[in-house]
C-alpha cells in the first residue's frame, strides 16, 4: 500500500531509509524516525482499536504519552508486549503489532454490540448489575468480566528479555527537554552542577520542534539541537532520551524508565530492553510541559477527531497529514498554528473558533493566508462510524447556550484545541499543594513540599520569552546554591507570535432532540451523561465520582480527561473547579512494565545463593540440593536409582550403625569477645552461663521478650573472654541483630563485641558409633577418648597441616563431633574425612537424613521452634533458669504460658506402623466429629524412623503431657487422609541420651 | 525511599537499614519486680503516632549500628538522627 498521506518534503524522518512493518497482519511501509502511529496515519490507517466499554472504533487522538486510544499488542523477538502506545512505539524493520480489545478483528468487532446496548451500561453498571443473584458471581459474572476486562494480553511465558536497575545521584534532575528543560539544564551545567536531563520521546526539544519561533538567530529546532549537543559534551551532564520520569517519591527520590531497546528489532546480548533509574536529586526541575485539552462535542471519539497539537506534530515531525479535508475546532490561538501548517502544505482547513471576534498576530496571518475562519462556531457532532466523514457544525449564541444554523460539512478529520493543561503529575506526586489558576482554567503547582520547581508551560507559562527567562534564571539559581559557582549565561532574544486569551468554553450543548454521546474520558468511555448520572445518584466527592464512573483511571491517568471532568462536576454542582479539587495523582505517570520494576532480581537472582566450600564435592557425588535459607545444601546423595526416601533412609541408617558426615557449614556462627561475654550470654540465654569452663560447649535457648523461643544452638568458651556461638541456619542474621540491639541500646555498659563468622568456618559433623575412630585417625596426636574429649568438650588440633577446632556436640543423638576449619580448607578437610572414614564405611548424609535423625531423637528444630512456642512447649523446661533473669523471662509467667493444659511436643506413631503422617496434619480425638472438628494440635515434623523401621512424627498438642498413651487420629484434609495414631514420648530413640555420652 | 543520615556513615538509602520501632521504649531493668501491666506495655503496646516519632533503625547493610531517627510519620521528614547513646 502506498503512503497517501505523506507530504513530499519536510519532517524529521529519514526518507532515505524505508522500513516495512505489519499491522493486523497487513504489510505497510514507513520511514526511519516514524512512530507506529505516524506510519499508520501516513498509510491512511485510522482504525487501530476498540474502546474499553462500548467497543467503539478507536483511532489516534494524540502523538505521544497523551494518547488514550491507540494501544496495541507488540510482537518482537518472539515475545509479546501488551498495551504499547502506538504513538510512542518507534518504527523498526519487521515490527509486528495488532489491535486489542476486539474480536474477531478490529474491523468487525462483536463486542461493538455494547455500543447499541449503551443504555444498559451506565456509570456504575458493574456495581449495580452483578450484585444478584449472589451465587452467579463465581460461576457466571466473574469469568465473563475477566474475559472482557483489560486491553492487551500478557504473555504466560517467562520473559527472556533483560531489564536492569541503576542508581544515580545528581544535583539537578530535569524532567523534559522542551524550552524550560533545555534552558535550566544549560544554566545549571554552566555552573558546574551534576545534571540529568530526561526526555521521554526519542527527540529532544519538546515544543520547539513544532513551533514557529526564533531564538537568537536560530529557529527553535536549531537552538534545541545546539543546546543538546553542548550538554552532551559536558562531563557533568547526563542526557537521556526515551526516558520517562514516572514517579516522585520521598526524599527527592525519582524513578525513571529508560526504553533502551524497545525501538530496535531485537535486544542485543547484555543490552537490556529497559532500564529503571533510581535517581536521588538534590533539586528537581519539572519541565514536563503541557497537554492540549479536548473540546467536548457529540461523538467526539470518532477516529479522525484528534488534538490539534497532535495533528501539527504529525505534520511537522513526520511529514504526515492526518487528513486532507481538515476541520480545526478551537477555543484559543493554538488551533490556528495547526491550520496554518495545513495551508502551507496545500491543504485547505476550515477553522471553527468558539470566540466571537478573536484577534491576534497569528489570526491575522491565518486570514492573510485566506484560511476559512468561522467565529462563534462549534462542532455539534462528528459523523461517520469508523472514520470522520463529516461534521454537523453550528453557530453558537454569545452565552454559549444555544445553537443555530446547524449545517453538515464534509471533512475527514477534526483537530480540536481546548487550550492547555499543565502536566503537574510529578509535582503533585511530590506533595506539592497545587492551586487552580483561573486564567488558564487549570491547576498549577504551588507550595512545594520537597525540593522541586516547576517551570514553563507545566507551570502555566505559555510564552516562550518568559519560559526561557525564568528557566535560565532558575537553573542558574538552584545550581549556584549547590556548587557555589556562577557563570552567567546571556538570555537570547525570542521572536514569537503573541497569543490572545482563550475562551473558557469547553462543552458543546446538545441540539434539541439529539442525544449524542459526548466523551470526556476517551480511554474508559466516560461520557458527559455518565458523570451527570453519578451526580444524580448522589456522588459528590470527585474521588468517588472517579471510582464510580472510572473517569481518569487506567493507563491514561486522566491526561486529557481530567479537567473537563472537573469542569462538568463543578458546572452541575454550581461550584468552582478549585472547590471540587482534583483527584490524587499517583505514580506511575505512565505505565511501566513489570519486568523493569523487577529488574535482574528474578529466579535465582532474586536472592544470593550461598554455597559451602564443599559444594563441588557434593555436586560430583550426586548430591540433590535443597534451598536452606539463602544456602544450597545437599538433601541427599543419590546412589543408583534411589529416590529421596530410599537414599535418606540408607544415609540415616548408616549414621546409626557406622558413621556419617554432614556438611554443617551453613550453621550461623557468631564470634563473641570481651570481658563481659559470660554475663551477656547469661542474659541472652535461658540457662546459666557464668560457670561454663574454658574448653566446654553448652546448649542454649534464647527467647524474644514475649517469651517465644527465638533460636537455639551451642556456644563454646574458647578462652576466658572468647566464645563461639552457633545459631540455626535460618536465624543467623536475626540473632546477630538481636545481640547487637541489646549490646548497643539496652546494656551498653557491657564490654562485649559480636561479629558474624559464619562464612569464615567450614564445618563437618561426623556422627555415628564409629565417629571416634574416624576422629582419632584424623588427629592421631590428640586424646579423643571419652575422658580426653568428653561430651560437650572442645579442643583444637592439626588436621594434616591445617588448624582445626573440634566440638563434641551432637544433633543426630549419636556420638558425634563437629570439626571446623577455615573456609578455604573446607574441601581439604572433607576429602580427608572421606578418605580416612572409608574403612569405617563412612557415608555423607544430607538434610533429609539429618531431619530423620533429629526427629526420632525428639530434638526440636525450626518446625517446632516456629515462633509460636515457649520453652515449656518444647520440653526444654530444664534449660529455663529459675534463679537468674534473662530476655523474655518475665513473659514466661503469663497465665496462658503456665496453663496446665498448655500445648507440648509429643511423638506420634501410626497404629498400623506403616502409614506416614503428612506434616501439617491435625490431631483430633474423633475422626468422625462434625466440622469444624476441634483440633488438639498439629504434626510438626515426620520421618521414617530408621531405628524402628516405621513412621514417626513429632506433634505439638494441647495438654500434651497427659496425652501420652492415648489413641487419637491424625487428619490431613489436604491429602484426604485419616490415620489412627498413638501418642508417645517425643524422645523415641535413646530417651536417656546415653549414646552422645558414650 | 527515605534518605537516612547514619550518624556513623552519612546519608544512605533506606534499603540499607532495617526498622526497629519506637526508640522511646525502655526495657525494664533486670532482676526487678515488674507488674503484669507494665510488662505487657513494654512488650506489646506501642503508639501509632501521626507526626514526630523517635524511632530505631539499624544500619544493617552498613556499619550495623542501631541509630535513633526522629521522623515525621506523616510527611516522612527526618529532623534528626542520633547515635544509640545520644538523647534528643
Amino acid at each position: 500500500m502506498s503512503e497517501n498521506f505523506r507530504i513530499e518534503k519536510g519532517g524529521l524522518i529519514n526518507r532515505n531509509k524505508k522500513i516495512s512493518f505489519k499491522f493486523n497482519g497487513k504489510k505497510y511501509f514507513g520511514f526511519e524516525g516514524d512512530t507506529l502511529a505516524s506510519a499508520l496515519i501516513a498509510n491512511g490507517v485510522h482504525l487501530v482499536g476498540r474502546s474499553f466499554k462500548y467497543h467503539r472504533p478507536r483511532g489516534f487522538f494524540g502523538a505521544g504519552v497523551d494518547e488514550p486510544y491507540a494501544i496495541v499488542q507488540m510482537n518482537r523477538n518472539n515475545e509479546v508486549d501488551p498495551n504499547v502506545r502506538a504513538t510512542e512505539q518507534e518504527l523498526f524493520e519487521g515490527l509486528e503489532a495488532k489491535s486489542v480489545n476486539c474480536w474477531p478483528n478490529v474491523d468487525f468487532d462483536i463486542g461493538a454490540i455494547n455500543n447499541f446496548l449503551g443504555k444498559f451500561f451506565p456509570a456504575g453498571f458493574y456495581y449495580k448489575t452483578f450484585m444478584w443473584p449472589r451465587s452467579f458471581w463465581y460461576k457466571v459474572y466473574e469469568p465473563i468480566i475477566r474475559k472482557a476486562a483489560g486491553f492487551g494480553a500478557a504473555s504466560i511465558k517467562h520473559d527472556k528479555e533483560r531489564y536492569e536497575h541503576k542508581y544515580e545521584y545528581c544535583d539537578l534532575l530535569i524532567t523534559g527537554s522542551g524550552p524550560s528543560g533545555l534552558a535550566s539544564a544549560y544554566a545549571a551545567a554552566q555552573n558546574g552542577a551534576k545534571v540529568i536531563l530526561a526526555e521521554d520521546k526519542s527527540r529532544f526539544g519538546g515544543s520547539l520542534l513544532t513551533s514557529e519561533v526564533t531564538i537568537g538567530n536560530q529557529s527553535g529546532q536549531e537552538w534545541a539541537e545546539k543546546i543538546i549537543s553542548e550538554l552532551k559534551s559536558m562531563p557533568n551532564v547526563i542526557v537521556k532520551n526515551r526516558s520517562q520520569v514516572f514517579g516522585y517519591y520521598d526524599h527527592n527520590m525519582l524513578v525513571m524508565s529508560e526504553r533502551v531497546s524497545d525501538h530496535l528489532p531485537k535486544t542485543e546480548k547484555y543490552i537490556p530492553k529497559q532500564r529503571l533509574w533510581y535517581i536521588r536529586a538534590k533539586e528537581v526541575i519539572i519541565s514536563s510541559g503541557s497537554i492540549e485539552r479536548p473540546l467536548v462535542f457529540g461523538n467526539n471519539d470518532t477516529p479522525g477527531v484528534m488534538l490539534s497539537s497532535a495533528a501539527k506534530e504529525y505534520l511537522k515531525i513526520y511529514g504526515v497529514l492526518v487528513g486532507k479535508k481538515p476541520l480545526v475546532f478551537t477555543n484559543n490561538d493554538s488551533g490556528y498554528e495547526t491550520a496554518i501548517e495545513f495551508k502551507k502544505n496545500g491543504v485547505d482547513p476550515i477553522v471553527l473558533d468558539t470566540r466571537k471576534d478573536p484577534n491576534s498576530e497569528i489570526i491575522k496571518e491565518a486570514k492573510q493566508l485566506n484560511i476559512n475562519i468561522k467565529s462563534s462556531y462549534v462542532v455539534v457532532t462528528a459523523k461517520g462510524y469508523k472514520k470522520v466523514k463529516s461534521a454537523d457544525i453550528a453557530k453558537i449564541s454569545d452565552d454559549k447556550k444555544n445553537l443555530s444554523n446547524i449545517e453538515n460539512i464534509q471533512c475527514d478529520c477534526i483537530c480540536v484545541s481546548g487550550f492547555w493543561t499543565p502536566t503537574i503529575h510529578l509535582a503533585s506526586q511530590s506533595g506539592n499543594k497545587t492551586k487552580f489558576n483561573d486564567e488558564i482554567d487549570a491547576f498549577i503547582p504551588s507550595q512545594s513540599k520537597q525540593k522541586e520547581t516547576t517551570l514553563g508551560s507545566a507551570n502555566g507559562i505559555f510564552t516562550l520569552e518568559e519560559t526561557l527567562k525564568t528557566s535560565f534564571e532558575k537553573g542558574s539559581e538552584l545550581s549556584k546554591q549547590i556548587t557555589n559557582k556562577e557563570n552567567n549565561v546571556s538570555i537570547p532574544t525570542v521572536v514569537e507570535k503573541k497569543s490572545s486569551n482563550h475562551d473558557k468554553f469547553w462543552c458543546v450543548p446538545l441540539p434539541e432532540g439529539k442525544n449524542y454521546k459526548r466523551f470526556l474520558d476517551f480511554q474508559n468511555d466516560v461520557a458527559v451523561s455518565d458523570i451527570q448520572l453519578a451526580l444524580r445518584e448522589g456522588y459528590r466527592s470527585i474521588e468517588h465520582v472517579k471510582r464510580y464512573t472510572t473517569l481518569g483511571m487506567a493507563t491514561d491517568q486522566g491526561r486529557t480527561s481530567n479537567l473537563n471532568g472537573l469542569q462538568l462536576v463543578s458546572d452541575i454542582e454550581n461550584k468552582v473547579v478549585p472547590q471540587v479539587g482534583h483527584t490524587t495523582f499517583r505514580p506511575p505517570y505512565s505505565p511501566v512494565s513489570i519486568g523493569a520494576i523487577v529488574g535482574r532480581e528474578i529466579g535465582k537472582h532474586s536472592k544470593p545463593t550461598r554455597k559451602s566450600p564443599m559444594h563441588y564435592w557434593h555436586e560430583k557425588n550426586n548430591a540433590v540440593f535443597v534451598d536452606a535459607g539463602v544456602w544450597l545444601r545437599p538433601r541427599y546423595y543419590k546412589q543408583g536409582n534411589e529416590n529421596l526416601f530410599e537414599a535418606s533412609k540408607r544415609e540415616a541408617k548408616n549414621v546409626r550403625q557406622n558413621v556419617g558426615v554432614c556438611d554443617v557449614t551453613t550453621l550461623g556462627k557468631i564470634d563473641i569477645k570481651g570481658p563481659d561475654s559470660a554475663e551477656f550470654l547469661n542474659r541472652v540465654y535461658t540457662n546459666a552461663w557464668l560457670k561454663l569452663p574454658v574448653g566446654k560447649a553448652r546448649y542454649g535457648v534464647m527467647l524474644r521478650e514475649d517469651g517465644i523461643v527465638m533460636d537455639d544452638g551451642t556456644t563454646t568458651r574458647i578462652s576466658e573472654n572468647h566464645y563461639h556461638m552457633t545459631t540455626t541456619t535460618a536465624q543467623a542474621a536475626n540473632v546477630l541483630s538481636h545481640l547487637e540491639y541489646y549490646l548497643q541500646l539496652v546494656w551498653p555498659e557491657l564490654n562485649v563485641n559480636v561479629v558474624s563468622s559464619t562464612e569464615q568456618w567450614a564445618g563437618a559433623a561426623i556422627a555415628g558409633p564409629k565417629s571416634r575412630e574416624v576422629l582419632q585417625k584424623l588427629f592421631p596426636d590428640l586424646n579423643v577418648s571419652n575422658e580426653g574429649l568428653p561430651f560437650m568438650g572442645y579442643m583444637e588440633g592439626n588436621l594434616f597441616g591445617v588448624n582445626a577446632k573440634i566440638y563434641r556436640i551432637s544433633f543426630s543423638g549419636e556420638l558425634a563431633y563437629e570439626v571446623n576449619v577455615e573456609s578455604d580448607n573446607g574441601n581439604y578437610m572433607w576429602e580427608k574425612i572421606m578418605e580416612i572414614g572409608k574403612e569405617f564405611n563412612i557415608q555423607p548424609y544430607g538434610t533429609e537424613a539429618l531431619s530423620t535423625l533429629r526427629i526420632e531423637m525428639g530434638h526440636v528444630a525450626g518446625s517446632e521452634l516456629d515462633g509460636r512456642t515457649i520453652p515449656y512447649d518444647n520440653s526444654l523446661d530444664g534449660l529455663v533458669s529459675k534463679k537468674k533473669d534473662f530476655i523474655g523471662k518475665r513473659s514466661l509467667s503469663k497465665t496462658a504460658y503456665i496453663a496446665p493444659d498448655r500445648q507440648k511436643v509429643v511423638g506420634v506413631v501410626p497404629l498400623d506402623k506403616k502409614t506416614s503422617i503428612p506434616e501439617g496434619s491435625y490431631i483430633v480425638k474423633d475422626a468422625k466429629a462434625k466440622l469444624p472438628n476441634p483440633k488438639l494440635g498439629h504434626v510438626s515434623a515426620s520421618c521414617w524412623s530408621v531405628e524402628y523401621d516405621n513412621p514417626f512424627s513429632l506433634a505439638i498438642i494441647k495438654d500434651g503431657k497427659n496425652m501420652i498413651g492415648q489413641k487419637l487420629f491424625a487428619m490431613s484434609p489436604l491429602k484426604n487422609k485419616t490415620i489412627p495414631v498413638e501418642i508417645v514420648s517425643s524422645h523415641y530413640v535413646d530417651p536417656k541420651g546415653e549414646r552422645v555420652r558414650s | 525511599m527515605l534518605h537516612i543520615k547514619c550518624p556513623h556513615c552519612g546519608l544512605r538509602s533506606q534499603n540499607e537499614f532495617s526498622y526497629g520501632g519506637d526508640a522511646s521504649v525502655k526495657r525494664p531493668e533486670l532482676n526487678k519486680e515488674v507488674s503484669d501491666q507494665d510488662w505487657d506495655n513494654f512488650v506489646y503496646l506501642r503508639k501509632s503516632q501521626r507526626g514526630k516519632h523517635l524511632e530505631l533503625w539499624q544500619h544493617i547493610s552498613g556499619c550495623r549500628q542501631w541509630i535513633k531517627v526522629e521522623r515525621d510519620t506523616f510527611t516522612h521528614e527526618i529532623f534528626k538522627t542520633l547515635k544509640a547513646n545520644e538523647e534528643v
